[in-house]
């Protein structure tokens, strides 16, 4: 068994911005991740960090923006955090040798991005994530903290009390994708869960196949509620063959969206006068769709997007990497023609819920970036506002889990006096199947209560159980020689989510996504990893991955059927509007003994000194 | 015809390792389930192949635990052809349809994250940028060459790793601005100058391209230099950094090995110029030494 004061799970943006930090305040600190760190999604970032940092510009206009943003579905004090802090840790980056493109007097340059008030996006060419996940690993590497790459968590070791709030998290079981071998981390101060977003939920994603949601699936079945999760971002811009983003840089330096009758709708059709292509991601999505719909796409499929009247020089300074991927990836010359983009999956804006300070209910565990929701987003992410999270909330949670007292936190999580139980009407049972053959862990994976013991188990014996539960989850697919295989069943969860789950979405749509998850789930009863070796098990990874994106896949669903409104990215053609009587709250999964139980908790609109009141959004 | 055109010997650098002990009932269970394999692929390429435009592709296959696989060889597979289909693609189609147990890394699918880089016909090339239309075909699918082979198109990369931190690839500089809220000033042509160095993506394509390194497990290599350049470039990194960066590529096996053959440079898929770097980097250490005489 391994063992660290605290372990980070994931070395993305959010992983490594915690190790850093909880390095400092003196923590032995180890990193577990399925990926070496520069292979982390992170690095395919392009747009930029979103930071108040000229005069003219303010923490409280970036909060402003954040919470119109958000359709008022953001909290004000994580909100502000992610403000206040931003400034600070990204010159921090800076210090540490990023290189962010410059201006004349040697400044970092900004531009501006959808829904900014301010052109606060601070960038490093159109790869700002690769800069950023390199600077930062590059830091991990001169302080010499330990990193297990390439080793798959797919376990957390947390207590067995019927209370998750009453739950602690001891450190996780992972295993090392080289050779197989299973082994127990175990955590003295807490575990920091950093795993990136879900998009493989999708069949058109902007997502790298990595992300599969792991950290929220885990965390989800060993008592941490999911929050928010039907708020899924659909960026408009993406190329229609892969999915490959086209950044918003593109639009934020003067790109211009065409139909096929070369008209400039965003305009001519009346969905942002004001804003134009400059419009929040969420009404630029759908109005692309609305004009495929209507029958004024290209191809009936995607949209025009130029940047041919940039020019040579600002272009090759300022989106090469833009030329690059549309030349690579869509065989177009983004000098001499006009690309083609359509809609994708980009971003979860839901995931573990959190408090200002990273943690969960269950005290040890934490989580930070895309797999978190500490909710700064709300229902709609701006463009720019994921990588200061990670470096803001990242380093709160890591100085936390080292033991730093950061104060108490305003967000509360878990229930409180403000719960309120909600109820859905759902085709069919959600949540776990209950076989009365098989052994459900082995299967089913990850609820963290075994066998009853009548004394509470000390730390190790924790993790040691949960290696041995994980152990005979492996054996079991590894031993079974027929059934289905993940692939299939991956296939058919992704095709019914983006029929079914997309930027418009119908009652009757919700349901049938329903139905489909849970005939995936069903069958993930029979699956099986053909590849017999353990050496890097490419198979038996991904048939765990699936099992993930089954619960995540459904918690998407649920939430989406259950909020009868039009917010954010949430739109439905039953509910036009935003109901802002009911709906001013988050919606959270939690999965009580396999029942998934849904319930809400009111958003918090108080600032520091002021308090947002919601408004009709327009751009 | 069998789909299965295997056991072309291959004399890529395999280490066999040591196979762990298995019991009989083992055993057969695993050649139970590599023959079930054998015959799913079989049936699948069948249907693939009627009435669709497919392509032919031929890929390495090892592992050092099924007896079956320990004998390096090539399987073929047809996977249907549609337009703007990259290798990785085509890869993945083979190992979802096909053959689950294909193993190969991979990510991003947008060539940033430099985990998929293959030895696609004789040349190194990361699989998702490498369009299949714009290849000869059967197309050949190695791993990378002069690296350890893991399985199938999986290589060790611990060494390369090695050699990218032997450099101290981190940026250190001992002035800071006052103020929380200042940054450290860098001129537009200093970051032009770094900027090429700062986009590798660690995918050691240069390396294993590069035949000194192939020769010479201690030369630091074309990537770990071309790193060591960026940060002794960058202008925000004092002059007492600097002659600390030229003495580490300095040492023996550093610098000088190159002979500059410009097959790193040739394979790089982000079209960094390492070369250049690397003789960048030689002629600052004549200056250095030379003012040291
Ligand atoms: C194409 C693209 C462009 C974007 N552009 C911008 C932009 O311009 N500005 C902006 O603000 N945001 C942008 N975003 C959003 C932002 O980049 C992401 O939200 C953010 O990078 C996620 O970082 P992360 O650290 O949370 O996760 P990731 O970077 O995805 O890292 C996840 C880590 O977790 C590890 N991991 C996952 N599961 C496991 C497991 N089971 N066991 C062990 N390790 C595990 C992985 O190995 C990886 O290291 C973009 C996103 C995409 C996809
Ligand atoms: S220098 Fe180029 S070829 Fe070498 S590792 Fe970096 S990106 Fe790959
Ligand atoms: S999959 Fe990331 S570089 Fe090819």
């Amino acid at each position: 068994m391994h063992e660290h004061d605290v372990l980070v799970v994931g070395a993305g943006g959010a992983g490594l911005r915690a190790a850093i930090a909880a390095h400092e305040e003196g923590a032995d600190v180890a990193i577990v991740t399925k990926l070496h760190p520069v292979r982390s999604h992170t690095g395919a970032a392009e747009g930029g960090i979103n930071a108040a940092l000229r005069d003219g510009d303010s923490w409280e206009d970036h909060a402003y923006d954040t919470m119109k943003g958000s359709d008022y579905l953001g909290d004000a004090p994580a909100i502000e955090t992610l403000c206040q802090d931003s400034p600070e840790e990204t010159i921090q980056l800076e210090r540490w040798g990023m290189p962010f493109s410059r201006e004349e007097d040697g400044r970092v340059s900004q531009r501006p991005f959808g829904g900014l008030s301010f052109p606060r996006t601070t960038y490093a060419g159109a790869e700002t994530g690769h800069h950023l996940l390199h600077t930062l690993y590059q830091q991990v590497v001169k302080r010499g903290i330990a990193v297990y790459d390439e080793w798959y968590v797919s376990r957390l070791a947390v207590t067995e009390d019927p209370d998750p709030e009453k739950r602690e998290c001891h450190g996780v079981v992972a295993f090392d994708v080289q050779t197989g071998e299973v082994a127990g981390f175990r955590a003295r101060n807490g575990v920091v869960l950093a795993t990136g977003g879900p998009g493989q939920v999708y069949d058109h994603t902007t997502n790298a196949v990595s992300c599969t949601g792991d950290g929220p699936a885990m965390a989800y079945r060993a008592g941490v509620p999911m929050e928010d999760m039907e708020f899924i971002q659909f960026h408009p811009t993406t190329l229609p063959s892969t999915g490959v983003l086209i950044s918003e840089g593109v639009r934020g330096e003067g790109g211009i969206l065409y139909n096929d009758k070369g008209e400039r709708f965003m305009f001519e059709h009346g969905y942002a006068s004001n804003s134009g292509e400059l419009a929040s991601r969420d009404v630029v999505a759908r109005a692309e769709l609305t004009e495929v719909n209507e029958g004024r796409g290209v191809n009936d499929e995607y949209v025009h997007l130029d940047m041919r009247h940039l020019g040579e020089e600002r272009i090759i300074d300022r989106l090469e990497n833009i030329l690059h991927l549309a030349g690579d990836f869509e065989g177009v010359d983004g000098l001499v023609e006009p690309m083609p983009v359509k809609p994708g999956q980009h971003y979860a804006m839901g995931g573990i819920e959190t408090d200002e300070n990273g943690e969960t209910l269950v005290s040890g565990l934490y989580a930070v970036g895309e797999c978190a929701c500490v909710s700064v987003h709300g229902s709609n992410r701006l463009g720019g506002n994921a990588l200061p999270e990670l470096i803001v909330f990242g380093a709160r949670a890591g100085r936390h889990a080292a033991g730093t007292d950061l104060g108490e936190a305003i967000i509360e999580t878990g229930r409180t006096e403000d719960t309120e139980i909600g109820e859905v009407d759902t085709p069919v049972a959600p949540g776990a199947i209950h076989t009365d053959t098989d052994d459900e862990a082995v299967t089913d994976g990850g609820d963290p209560r075994g066998e009853g013991a009548s004394v509470i188990p000390e730390p190790v014996e924790i993790v040691e159980r949960a290696v041995e539960a994980e152990n005979r989850r492996i054996e079991h697919l590894m031993e079974k020689d027929e059934g289905v295989q993940q692939a299939e069943l991956r296939e058919k969860l992704q095709k019914t989510m983006t029929r079914n789950v997309n930027v418009f979405r119908t009652e009757a749509g919700l349901k049938q996504a329903l139905r489909d998850i849970r005939e995936v789930r069903e069958q993930y009863q029979d699956v099986y990893v053909a590849d017999p070796s353990r050496t890097f098990n490419t198979d038996l990874q991904q048939t765990i991955e699936m099992r993930n994106l089954i619960d995540t896949a459904e918690a998407i669903t649920l939430g989406a059927l259950a909020r009868d409104e039009f917010r954010g990215a949430h739109w439905r053609q039953e509910y036009q509007e935003r109901r802002d009587e009911k709906w001013l709250k988050h919606t959270l999964l939690s999965w009580n003994d396999g029942t998934p139980e849904l319930w809400y908790k009111p958003v918090i609109l108080e600032g520091e000194e002021k308090t947002y009141e919601p408004k009709i959004r327009s751009y | 015809m069998s789909t299965q055109v295997p056991q072309e010997q291959e004399e890529a650098e395999v280490d066999a390792g040591e196979s762990r002990p298995r019991s009989p009932h083992q055993e057969r269970r695993l050649q139970e389930k590599a023959s079930k394999r054998e015959e799913g692929q079989r049936e699948s390429e069948e249907r693939a192949r009627e009435g669709e435009e497919t392509v032919e592709i031929k890929v390495f296959r090892y592992d050092p635990e099924v007896e079956a696989k320990q004998e390096p060889r090539f399987d073929t597979f047809h996977v249907p052809f549609e337009k703007g289909m990259t290798v990785l693609d085509a890869v993945m189609y083979a190992r979802d349809h096909y053959d689950s147990s294909l193993t190969f890394r991979h990510s991003c699918r947008q060539a940033i994250c430099g985990s998929d880089a293959f030895f696609i016909n004789g040349r190194q090339r990361l699989g998702c940028q490498t369009q299949i239309a714009e290849l000869d075909t059967p197309v050949r699918i190695e791993p990378l060459p002069h690296q350890e082979v893991v399985k199938d198109l999986v290589v060790d990369m611990d060494s390369f790793y090695e050699q990218m931190e032997a450099v101290e690839p981190y940026f250190q500089t001992n002035e800071l601005p006052e103020g929380d809220l200042e940054e450290q000033r860098q001129s537009r042509e200093n970051r032009e100058k770094i900027k090429m160095g700062t986009r590798c993506i660690w995918c050691a394509s240069c390396m294993s391209s590069c035949n000194i390194a192939a020769g010479d497990d201690q030369y630091l290599g074309p990537a770990p230099i071309s790193m060591a350049y960026r940060f002794a470039m960058d202008e925000r990194e004092g002059e007492d950094m600097k002659e600390h960066r030229l003495r580490i590529i300095e040492q023996e096996h550093g610098v000088w090995r190159c002979q500059t053959q410009f097959s790193c440079t040739n394979v790089c898929p982000k079209d960094i110029p390492i070369t250049e770097h690397i003789q960048g980097l030689k002629r600052e250490a004549v200056k250095k030494n030379l003012k040291f005489w």
